[in-house]
């Protein structure tokens, strides 16, 4: 069993928010670099290494890389021999949160209700999602998530004779009707099976994973690079104006599901995809 | 193709009728930041008799809504919203004379056919290119609705802030045309 005081739940939390919203993951920035030299438009050059310097102005100054610095969504992996002092951990996050986005001078986007839309000032409260895992750690992940490319977002529920050609399918005519909206060039997140809500969380978790690399699995491995090569078939290009780089990298995950369904996520993503996490 | 043409803001219809898309330019001068609720506010407002917040003539409108300034300097990261969220308000606001807006992502065909009626432009700035943007930014001062936060009306002053035409007063559409090159 291992003591975890809430106040250092807190200042991670803090430190991740500012983390995350001002430097840019390395595999991320990679990919936008990789790009750059490749991309055969010359506004979709220009973009790509306006886009990487803004990356560095943003490291250097430690300012937002993007002014939207989204909801702060949580992944909380809690080990099940810790043992929280101190106060509630969700108060934890969330004051993390507040701190975080006061003292990082970052927006603060959320409303506290959807229809009357009343700014809550402090970007809280955290999307926070629970994992209880073994072991006596707290790993946390902090993945501020912009609503330009989150609006592009969909879920469908495909039939099991839809296989994967629906698979394809769906994510094609998601990144299609994004076009030039979600900041191109994209991150997708798919996520297919569990039920209707476990395939949305599925398809932000799979944005998580290192831009580059690729699924474990054979079949979804497949599905990745094919989705890649077909997207940077359209066109759309950087920020839709043109160009072979509308996506850095399409990240696949699955789990079980019902011998009824297959449900696909499509979460789309931009190139500020970020996260940032620390293991207490 | 212009490369890198200066304009400044507000922005002279004259102007804007030789604009092209795929011009590069360079905004100098004064732009209103408004998004989604500042134009909800703003048309309301109209509605009730009320005058907007600012002079609309020739205008520039940046649909974007700031992070916070940090001491000493003007402004925090400000890139572009997605404009398509300001199709219902845009219309209106280009009938009343705003000549240019910046933004990305496309818009609607009702707001392209008004920009062509009363002559305007769309300038994309690149979206997730906050920090750079805001180098741009001299000044910045929040003149109606404080009470919106980042969503409040800001009047920049800005200097060399890079745009690229992306439909021009003739309904030319860089998001109609440029995609086909690449598509294989
Ligand atoms: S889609 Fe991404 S890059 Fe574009 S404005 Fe939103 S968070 Fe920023």
């Amino acid at each position: 069993m291992k003591n975890i005081h809430c106040k250092d739940i807190t200042e991670c939390v803090k430190n991740l928010c500012i983390k995350a919203n001002c430097i840019l993951n390395d595999d991320v920035y990679a990919a936008i670099s990789k790009a750059s030299e490749y991309e055969e438009s010359e506004i979709g050059k220009d973009i790509l290494k306006k886009i990487m310097e803004n990356a560095r102005i943003a490291h250097s100054e430690m300012k937002p890389i993007c002014q939207d610095t989204g909801m702060a969504v949580i992944f909380i992996e809690l080990g099940q021999d810790v043992h929280i002092q101190g106060g509630f951990i969700k108060d934890a996050v969330n004051e993390g949160v507040r701190l975080g986005y006061k003292e990082g001078y970052l927006r603060k986007s959320i409303v506290f209700d959807p229809l009357i839309r009343k700014n809550t000032n402090d970007n809280t409260p955290a999307l926070i999602h629970y994992d209880i895992v073994e072991g006596e750690n707290i790993k946390i992940t902090v993945a501020p998530k912009g609503f330009g490319s989150e609006n592009m977002s969909r879920i469908f529920m495909l039939k099991p004779s839809d296989g994967r050609d629906g698979v394809i399918n769906a994510v094609m005519e998601s990144v299609i009707n994004a076009g030039s909206n979600p900041c191109p060039p994209m991150v997708i997140g798919v996520g297919i099976g569990s039920d209707f809500e476990g395939c949305a969380l599925l398809s932000k978790k799979a944005l998580l994973r290192p831009i580059g690399t690729f699924s474990d699995k054979e079949h979804l491995k497949s599905i990745e690079k094919e989705l890649f090569n077909k997207i940077n078939s359209l066109g759309i290009g950087p920020q839709g104006l043109g160009g072979r780089f509308t996506v850095l990298g399409v990240n696949v995950v699955c789990a079980p599901t019902h011998i009824a369904g297959m449900p696909v996520a499509v979460n789309i993503s931009c190139h500020v995809t970020r996260h940032a996490e620390e293991i207490l | 193709m212009r490369k890198d043409f200066k304009l400044s803001a507000p922005l002279d219809k004259d102007t804007v009728s030789i604009l092209d898309a795929g011009d590069s330019v360079l905004i100098s001068g004064t732009v209103y930041t408004a998004r989604d609720a500042a134009h909800k506010k703003m048309i309301e407002g109209l509605n009730e008799g009320n005058n907007l917040p600012f002079d609309i003539k020739n205008s520039v409108i940046y649909f974007a809504g700031p992070a916070p300034a940090k001491k000493g300097e003007p402004i925090g990261s400000v890139g572009p919203t997605t404009s398509y969220r300001m199709d219902a308000y845009s219309p209106i606001t280009l009938k009343l004379g705003v000549s240019a807006f910046i933004g990305k992502g496309k818009i609607s065909k009702d707001v392209i056919d008004a920009m062509i009626k009363y002559k305007a432009v769309y300038i994309g700035a690149i979206g997730g290119a906050g920090a750079l943007l805001s180098s741009h930014v001299i000044e910045n001062e929040v003149i109606a609705y404080p009470e919106l936060g980042a969503e409040a009306v800001h009047k920049l002053t800005v200097k060399d802030f890079p745009g690229i035409v992306v439909i021009d007063s003739r309904g030319n559409n860089l998001y109609e045309t440029e995609y086909l090159k690449y598509k294989k």
